[in-house]
Formats: C-alpha cells, structure tokens, sequence
C-alpha cells in the first residue's frame, strides 16, 4: 500500500472572502506549474481543499515540491481504502510509519458514513491496537502525540491522513500583484525577492551591469539566484542595465563622499522607469537598517527622493543571522558568496557619508545632467528570461521567433 | 496532379504550416491580455508587423493585419468613404475591379454615395484620360488594382498615382492581392494610400493578409469592439496566421529575387504554345502579369473543358473563383469589349513559382486531346 493523494490546507487564503476563488485557482495553477515535470499527477478541488492525486509519482518528490508553494498552510499524505477493517489497519500503519521518529500517536476516527457498523470511539482502540502490535517502544498519547493520523469514513471510501507537513505559508504567487526587485548578487536581495513573494507577488527583477568592472560571472550569480527564486514563484524577468557610463561619470564628477549615495539615486530613477514600463507598481530591495552605510536612516531618505513608488523592504528590521539563515535555506546562500564584484562593491569610495542629506545630493547632481546617460541605459538594457528549468535571453527569444518569421 | 489555379488561391508551404502550428502551441496566449504571456504573445505579433513593413518598405504602424483581401478592399473602400462622407461621398473605381471591390462600391451607393466607374480598353487597361475627368472636388477616393485577377492585366499604377498628386485629399487604393509578389509596387513611391495584400495567393493560409494604411490616414473601422490594429480592426488577433502570412511573405520575397525569371519563362512557354493552337484565342495582353493567362475555347463551355482537364489531374479555373459560380459571361471581358463567343468561353491558367515546363508542357498536350475528343462529340 502507498500513498495516492497528498491533501493541501490553505492558509490566509482562507479569509479572503468573495476573492477566496481567484486566489484557489492561483494557487491551483503555481501548484501545476511547480508538477509540470510529474505529468501524472492532477489536481482536484474540494470545499476548502485541495488533492493533489499522484497516479503514480513518487509521493516524496511531490511532497517536498508542493511545499515550497506559497499560499498552503499545511500538507499531509492521504490514502483512500475501502470501508474494510484490514484495509484501515494497514493504513494506519503507513501513516504512522510515514512519520520516522514518532515515538507516541493518536487515532482520530470520523465516521460520516453512520452505515459503517463499528462506531468511530471503537474504531480508535482496534486501529491504534494495530499499531502497537507492529510497532516497538511505542505508546498512544492523546494529550500531546507526536503524530495524529486522522480516519474519516465517507460513503465513497475511508480516508488516512498522516502527519502534517508545514507549507510555504503566505499567499499565492500572482495574487497580489508585481514588484521590480533590484537584484544585486548579494545575500540579502534573493532573501527579499522570496519573502516578497511569499506575500503574494510576483517578481522581475533590475540587475546593474558594469562591464568590465564586474564579469560575466557576476551575471552568472545573478542568473542562478533568479533561478533558484523562481523554483517559489514563476518566471522571473531579469532586466539586465549597463550601468558601467553611469558609474564613471559618477566617479569622475561627483565628490567621492556622496558618490555611494547619488550611484543609488540613479539605480532607483533608471528602476522606477523599468517599473514603469513593465506596468510593475512597486520596488522591492534587500536594505536592512544600519546594515551598511546606504542602509541608514539618513541615507534612505536621501536615496528615496528620486522616486515615488513604494518601496517594499521586507529586510529592514531585520538581523544579519536572520537574513542569512532564510538564504541558507531557500538554497541562495552558496551562490550569494560566490566571490565575484558587483555594482554595489565595485566603486564603493573609501569614505561613504552615512549620513547624506537631500539638498546636497540635489546639488551636486545639478552640476551635471544625467538624463542622456539614463535613458542610454535604459535603451541598451535587455531581458532574461529565467525560470525554474531553464534561462533564455531576449535575444534566444529573437532567435525563436525569427524560426517562426 | 498539375495545379495551375494559383490565383484562386495556393498551396501553403510546409514552412508556414510549421510556424502556424508552432505559434498557435507556443504563443496561444491574447496580445491583449496583461500578463507576461500575454506580453510576449504581443511580441511576436510586434516583431512579425515589423518584418511585413521592411518587407512592404512601410512603416511598422502603417501594417494592419487584416483576414484577407476581400476585408482588406472594404476595410479601405467602405472605411475612406464613410470617415470622409462629410467632405464629398464621390468616390471612382474601375469596371474590372474584384467583386470585394465591385461589390463594396454597390452597397455604397445604395447609401447614397456617386460611383464613377472608369472603362477599361481591349487589354483591360483603365483609361486615364477618362479618370482624369472623373475627379471632382468631393471625390475622396480612388481604388484600382494592380493585376487583373481574371486577365492578368497590369494597371498603369504609377502614373494614376502621378495624376493624384495633384489632389491632395483624394485617397488612392489599390488591391495588390494578385500582385504581390509577382511585380513591383513601391507604395511609397508611387503616391499609394492604401494598399490590400492576402496571405493564401502567397502559399500562406486563408483568413490571413494586411491592409497597408499610410500613417496620415484615418479610416472608419468596420469593426468596432477593441483597440487592435490601431483601433480600425477590433477583434483577438489572429497570431498563428499571421505568423505564418508573415513568413510566406518573406520566403516569397526571396523567390521573387531567385525565380521572378521562372514565371516569366513559363507564361513565354504557355503563351507561344496557345498562339500557335487554332482552337484558343487568347485574352490576356501580351504585357501583362507574368502569372496569368486568360484564353478562350470559343464554342465549348468552359466548365465543360474544366471538368474534363480535371479528370486528367489538371486544375484550372474559369474567370475568378469569386465570381465562377455566376453563369455565362465574364464581366471584365465584356467590359473589354470582347466578343461574346470569347467572354462566354473564356479559361484561366494561373501559375506559381512552384509550377515547372514539365508541368505547363503536360497541360498543353492533355489540353490538345481534351478538345479533340470534345470537337468529337460536341463539334
């Protein structure tokens, strides 16, 4: 006997009132996406439920998958047997067993099919005898179990559920619309696309490109760190800008103290447009407060003048430790500390004011017009496409559609 | 089997019926619709208006994808006509334009507008001195073709575009639907303000073409209901198929350059060969499109000599396929002032790039014996 459903709990979504069906198809179809590679599996949606159906696919696999889906609140495997003792006790067994180090459990029977002649408090005794007898050191705790496995028997069969696993939490991708995350290659900003999107959103994301100063490799990191993001969410569109003409301008005319602070002033202004343009309403970055130097109070405030979109921070209170025990375990750790330069460490002068302040930046900035160099950017930027297989530029995407032209 | 009624319509290439397919499996999505496949779906469409206007040597906006010929002729005919009512509701064509044409211009003056039609000589050519009479201060609008579809006849394009220059407001279309490809029409040049392409006479598909609409243009749409195609044709686009129209464009392009010899050699063969036959008459001027050959049998019905090839594996056609269901005469060679024996039992052979001597040389014979046996019976 093996597993042949997976049932799926919501989570918030559950509260969502008139919009609860929007968000179930959402979660439905990121949940089909992230299966695309178990063609057996299907999905069925009941009152307040989901089942993934495995026909066939290796149950772990498909567990471990669904998890990573943000909007379930929890997961268990279930089977469904006929309405027949043996069968139930062999159930209840896999359950238990599905669950490695339990040491104590509880039996919850249900009988919503009155038919069934052994009412449900003397199917608990009988079923969790079963256990004991096949099990070793062993007991039932009622009060505080290690494992519940939960029995319900309808007209149409009986159902084992076995132990919780916990979900992806959060809303499902897609439901709460699209922020333009500012992608550095560092360890904070995979952690804020994630936690962004385990708010509901969607993401794409602005990386700054400052060839020679920076390597392909650099890219590279970039690329990956997207990848692994979009095994949570969708496609992710990395808008990729040279920034390299920017940058050098900066240096050579800007005074070294602010030229941190106005680098990041054009980095939001050239987002902003991106943002704009893709129809995308927000940006979110990695700042945590008092981090670094752009990350003080005096700083973000400076920085935030040039734009008027709201910046999503999921970071800002946020210790270093937390940050990075979030990265380790999306799996981004490893490839945020791959040690290659980017835009951000690149220039970083000797002495960053850490605490600028909007008339100066103002002023400086008026001693030369970056309007050109901006829309330059933005004119040589272009688009890869990454999602959880595979990384296709705009210009393998041209390709594709030359075939077709 | 010898197929040689390419103006009705053509075979599609398998290169087309390959992009139609991968387009309509890979970017099923709506242009319109907001989300990234959605977006990229635009994409294509974008870039493929954009390889149809380099190929067109027009401007991207100035493409408007449209089901064919038939709605690219009313989309302009109908579409100048009404958005300029209030300036003038006269409006000049010809007497041999397609029924799409014709037709369009009938249910015009139903409603009230004045239809000049110019009259066209022996070889179906309009006259030009007649036209140039014709215009009037409320004229907005002017539609000739390029290539007769029944003769082959070319119209002098270039110098009514030349006569129009002179009147500013006055709109010139032309139909190029059996044209393109097969001559040259610099749009631009040549003072054209709209101008009707389809995809099925250029092995693409059916329910596939362009209307050309210079930037300065504005047409009423005869389709309301979306903003597609800059708001004169609402409707989801038809990506799969103009994918693929856009593709046989661009393979015709390049035969065009290759194989515009071909054609030519061919229609010489065919032409030389039928001159020599005193049983056929032939209709077309000598001039004319290099892909069409009208000739007439006089004395035998033409469906009867149609059916008969078509046993043999010979496909040709009578006057226009539009139009062959309706007995008896050919309109546009009874406004060529033929004689009635001729416009009664008139043929058409129309050919592709794909067709060989081998194939014309066959017909010939099949044709000789066919009409043999018919004199037999019938003579």
């Amino acid at each position: 006997m093996n597993f042949d459903r997976i049932m799926i709990r919501y989570g918030e979504m559950a509260l969502k009132g008139k919009n609860k069906k929007a968000f179930e198809q959402k979660l439905q179809s990121n949940i089909a996406r992230m299966l695309r590679k178990h063609p057996e599996t299907t999905i069925q949606k009941t009152q307040g439920r989901m089942f993934v159906h495995l026909n066939g696919e290796d149950p772990h696999e498909v567990m471990q998958k669904c998890q990573n889906v943000f909007g379930i609140h929890s997961l268990s495997f279930t089977v469904k047997v006929e309405k027949e003792e043996e069968q139930m006790k062999e159930a209840v067994l896999l359950a238990f067993n599905e669950a490695n180090d339990a040491k104590s459990f509880k039996i919850s029977s249900k009988r919503t099919d009155k038919t069934f002649p052994i009412p449900s408090q003397e199917m608990n005794p009988i079923l969790g005898g079963h256990i004991l007898r096949n099990t070793e050191n062993v007991k039932v705790d009622v009060h505080n179990p290690d494992v519940e496995i939960k029995v319900e028997v309808r007209h149409e069969g009986t159902y084992v559920t076995a132990q919780d696993y916990p979900g992806g939490g959060g809303l499902p991708v897609g439901t709460t619309g699209k922020s333009l995350l500012m992608l550095s290659g560092g360890i904070d900003s995979p952690v804020s696309g994630y936690l962004t999107m385990k708010r509901g959103v969607e993401i794409d994301a602005v990386h700054f490109h400052s060839p020679p100063y920076t390597s392909e490799r650099a890219k590279q990191k970039v690329i990956d760190l997207a990848q692994e993001l979009a095994k949570y969410g969708s496609k992710i569109n990395i808008h990729v800008i040279p920034f390299t003409g920017i940058q050098q301008k900066i240096h050579r005319e800007m005074p070294e103290g602010y030229s941190m602070t106005i680098m990041r002033r054009m980095m939001m202004r050239i987002s902003e447009k991106v943002a704009s343009k893709e129809n995308i309403l927000s940006l979110t970055t990695g700042e945590s407060l008092g981090q670094v130097a752009s990350q003080t109070m005096e700083s973000m405030n400076t920085i935030n003048e040039v734009t008027n979109y709201p910046i999503v921070r999921p970071l800002v209170s946020m210790d270093k430790l937390e940050i990075i025990d979030i990265a380790r375990k999306i799996g981004t750790y490893d490839i945020s500390i791959r040690p290659f330069e980017d835009c951000c460490t690149v220039f970083v002068p000797k002495a960053p004011k850490t605490k600028p302040n909007r008339e100066k930046a103002n002023y400086y900035e008026s001693n030369a017009d970056f309007t050109q160099d901006i829309e330059d950017a933005l004119e040589e930027s272009y688009v890869i496409e990454v999602t959880a297989d595979h990384v296709k530029t705009n210009q393998q995407k041209d390709d594709e559609f030359s075939d077709l032209l | 089997m010898i197929y040689l009624d390419n103006s009705a319509t053509t075979r599609p290439l398998p290169e087309v019926l390959d992009s139609f397919q991968k387009a309509a499996d890979q970017y099923y999505a709506n242009p319109s619709s907001v989300h990234s496949f959605g977006s990229e779906a635009e994409r294509l469409l974008e870039r493929s208006r954009k390889q149809a206007s380099s190929l067109l040597q027009v401007d991207p906006q100035e493409v408007v994808f449209t089901s064919g010929g038939t709605e690219g002729n009313n989309m302009a005919v109908k579409g100048i006509a009404f958005q300029h009512q209030t300036r003038g509701k006269h409006l000049i064509t010809s007497r041999i334009e397609h029924p799409s044409v014709i037709q369009a211009f009938g249910a015009l003056e139903s409603l009230g507008f004045e239809v000049t039609y110019i009259n066209v000589n022996k070889d179906g050519k309009v006259n030009l001195e007649e036209l140039k009479g014709a215009l009037r201060e409320d004229t907005t609008l002017v539609s000739i073709m390029s290539v007769n579809n029944e003769l082959g006849t070319l119209q002098p394009i270039k110098e009514i575009g030349q006569i129009l220059k002179d009147y500013p407001k006055i709109f010139f279309h032309v139909d190029h639907v059996q044209g393109i490809g097969k001559i040259d029409l610099p749009i631009k040049d040549w003072g054209i303000d709209l101008c009707t392409i389809s995809g099925h006479k250029i092995h693409g598909l059916k329910g596939t073409g362009a209307l050309v609409v210079q930037k300065y243009v504005s047409l009423f749409p005869l389709l309301h209901g979306g903003s597609q195609e800059s708001e004169v044709r609402a409707g989801t686009e038809n990506l799969p198929g103009t994918v693929a129209f856009v593709k046989a464009l661009r393979l015709l392009h390049e035969d065009q350059i290759g194989k515009s010899d071909h054609l030519r050699t061919l229609r010489h063969l065919l032409w030389t060969s039928l001159k020599k036959r005193s049983y056929c008459q032939i209709n077309s001027p000598k001039d004319g499109a290099p892909h069409i050959v009208n000739f007439s049998i006089p004395g035998y019905k033409p469906e009867v000599v149609i059916h008969s090839l078509g046993e043999k594996g010979i496909f040709i056609s009578t006057k226009s396929a539009c139009s062959s269901k309706q007995p008896d005469v050919s309109t546009v060679l009874k406004a060529c002032n033929l004689d009635h024996d001729l416009t009664t039992s008139a043929l058409r052979v129309s050919m592709s790039y794909q067709n060989n001597e081998k194939e014309i040389e066959k017909f010939l014979e099949i044709l000789d014996t066919t009409v043999e046996k018919l004199q037999q019976t019938m003579g």
